[in-house]
């Protein structure tokens, strides 16, 4: 009778039930023997499928790192084979031109140099700023913070071309009327990476621990001082990374420039900021649709530059964040 | 000498006449700090239920009870941290020097500059130990020799001899002990009147605890210090003052600190005068 009670309350079908009884089982078997190992299952062994599904884990992760390094190098071996042949110094001096053994890409590498630099010096200390404002002394609590939060997020999915028509009709024409000019080219370029920049410096922000800031503060630091030596400092190669990725992301887009009206036959450099200018992306896109099989060729071969840049800006990134990377 | 906290608060909240009037403590040495009914709530909810007692100059007071009740609360009260915890507020007065410390015409940019904080984990700046310490002197505009003040602050935290040679290192390189009494460097370097020490001991070895211990003994007859611990003999060792606290539970399982007793630290290990303290400093609970 009150053995059948205690089986109710306590339904024998319970795993765990089960595991101690076979150990107090077990145990009763040894008896009173010492010390003999037991191979009792108090301490269960990793299950089959455990282990089988760890390995399957494992393997489909290391898969998908195979395949984007499949596509990548296929795509690298691709364009190097096709393009090795147009490289030459010539081709970084030349300008373009209508004969293909005598075009080169000097005044497009030089247009995107001009606009990577104005579009860092837009871009970094505004994104910075917003970041410090929206992480730092924002107040989380009001709407229209959390309407710029929401919102910020959503200008980085905007599509590119769509900045290329704010830049055409704000920066080219409209309010600023910079004509079809490099400062334009830039600020809009600025403006599309500008989100990106925002959100991570945030994140670089967010990462410095409270316990600086408080230090800080503890010592008779104003909150901008806290900010501006302790916690910017800290947070230094999180948005240096963040800007320079930004800013490689920025040099590869094609549709914006062409939006604000970017020349793709310029024979000559930036000689300032009201200057035309033309764009790697920009030269390889008029390369590319010309029927020329030559110009294809000198193509692949700008293609090439470009993505020797973005490794260069890359590997500052890089070089960046080893340098300054802190461990709390 | 030795008084109670009422255990009924007044109804509605009046402030209770909890501080005793006039006395002192017995060495005669005037107070810097003095609590009155004091309260904390964090977004409305009560921490801290009307706290008062007075923290003698140049002395040690201790701040000890059960985890939650309040004591890091009520520390970071008397240099205004709790400014910093969006929802945070103090009610009560506390005054320091006879000012009250949360008059709308009080900076508290200004208050942390007299009264110095040491965090319960070594938090130094991820910079060199020089400009860890030289940080404080930095932004207060101090006009006095920085290597000097530098030296000065990490011989003081008896860190220099340690250090002397390697000031340009990174301060997260150095162990935990060394960290903590940089942070005390860094506190001291700013000439503050009194330093703040939440649980400084809590991640240390009973070695690097002891030369803490040390140097609150030294620091003493020049700064005011208060400390929370969670050691009842680092507590007896060092303090000359103790305030035990204990947590309430009211209405709606609402849990707040309450002061149970303060007094010599002598007495409030010998011969306490509330049984909760006995209790507590005898290990019986908490
Ligand atoms: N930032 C905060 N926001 C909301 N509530 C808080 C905050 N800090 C502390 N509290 C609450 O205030 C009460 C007292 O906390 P406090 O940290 O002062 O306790 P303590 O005595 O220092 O405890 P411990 O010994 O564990 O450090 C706790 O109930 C805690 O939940
Ligand atoms: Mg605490």
């Amino acid at each position: 009778m009150s053995d059948s009670r205690r089986r109710l309350r306590r339904p024998s079908h319970r795993p765990s039930d089960r595991v101690s009884r076979t150990a107090a089982a077990a145990g009763a078997a040894v008896g009173g023997s010492l010390a003999v190992p037991v191979d009792a299952d108090h301490l269960p062994r990793a299950t089959r499928r455990d282990v089988v599904r760890e390995r399957y884990f494992k393997f489909s992760l290391i898969a998908c790192v195979a395949v984007s390094l499949i596509v990548l190098a296929i795509l690298l071996i691709d364009i190097v084979r096709q393009g090795a042949g147009a490289l030459s110094m010539d081709f970084l001096n030349n300008f373009p031109s209508a004969f293909p053994e005598r075009a080169g890409v000097q005044s497009a590498v030089m247009g995107t140099l001009w606009l990577m630099a104005i579009c860092a010096f837009f871009v970094v200390p505004t994104g910075v700023a917003a970041a410090i404002y929206l992480e730092e002394y924002a107040d989380r609590k009001r709407w229209f913070n959390r309407a710029i939060e929401v919102n910020v997020q959503n200008l980085a999915a905007v599509p590119s071309i769509v900045y290329g028509i704010l830049g055409l009709a704000f920066l080219v024409r409209g309010p600023f009327g910079f004509g079809r000019s490099v400062l334009a080219g830039g600020l809009t370029l600025g403006l599309l990476v500008l989100p990106v920049v925002v959100i991570a410096s945030r994140e670089a922000l967010r990462a410095v621990p409270s316990s600086i800031r408080e230090g800080a503060m503890a010592l008779g630091a104003t909150k901008w001082q806290a900010i501006w030596h302790q916690v910017l400092p800290s947070a230094i190669p999180g948005i240096s990374t963040g800007a320079i990725l930004a800013l490689s992301r920025a040099i590869g887009e094609t549709a914006p420039l062409i939006m604000v009206g970017a020349a793709t036959y310029v024979a000559f450099n930036p000689d300032g900021l009201n200057s035309a200018f033309t764009a790697l992306p920009l030269q390889i896109y008029s390369w590319l649709s010309s029927p020329q099989e030559e110009f294809k060729l000198l193509a692949a071969g700008a293609i090439i530059v470009l993505m020797a840049m973005l490794l260069a800006i890359n590997s500052i990134a890089i070089v960046i964040r080893n340098r300054y990377e802190r461990k709390w | 000498m030795a008084w109670k906290v009422k255990e009924e608060p007044a109804p509605g909240g009046a402030a209770p006449d909890v501080t005793p009037q006039g006395e002192h403590a017995p060495t005669g040495a005037q107070n810097i700090f003095e609590l009155q009914a004091v309260s904390v709530r964090y977004s409305g909810n009560l921490a801290v239920k009307e706290v008062g007692f007075g923290v003698p100059t140049n002395r040690i007071t201790a701040l000890i009870g059960a985890s939650g009740c309040g004591k890091s609360t009520l520390l970071r009260c008397l240099n205004r941290m709790n400014d910093l915890i969006p929802g945070a507020r103090v009610e009560g007065t506390i005054t320091y020097k006879g000012q009250d410390l949360y008059s709308p015409r009080v900076d508290p940019v200004q208050v942390r500059k007299r009264i110095g904080m040491v965090f319960q984990k070594p938090n130094p700046f991820p910079k060199s130990i020089f400009d860890n310490v030289a940080f404080g002197p930095r932004v207060l505009g101090m006009k006095e020799d920085i290597n000097l003040l530098v030296e000065n602050a990490l011989r003081r935290a008896s860190l220099w001899d340690e250090v002397k040679d390697r000031l340009k290192d990174s301060a997260l390189g150095m162990s935990g002990g060394q960290q903590q009494r940089l942070c005390i460097a860094r506190a001291i370097a700013t000439e503050p009147d009194v330093i703040l020490m939440d649980e400084p001991c809590s991640a240390l070895d009973p070695i690097s605890t002891a030369r803490i211990e040390d140097l609150m003994n030294e620091l003493k007859d020049r700064y005011t210090i208060v400390i929370v611990t969670h050691n009842m003999q680092q507590a007896a060792r060092v303090s000359d003052k103790t305030a035990y606290f204990s947590v309430e539970v009211g209405d709606n399982d609402r849990r707040y600190g309450r002061l149970i007793e303060y007094d010599d630290t002598e007495r409030i290990f010998t011969n306490p005068s509330d049984q909760r303290t006995e209790d507590y400093v005898t290990g019986k609970v908490g």
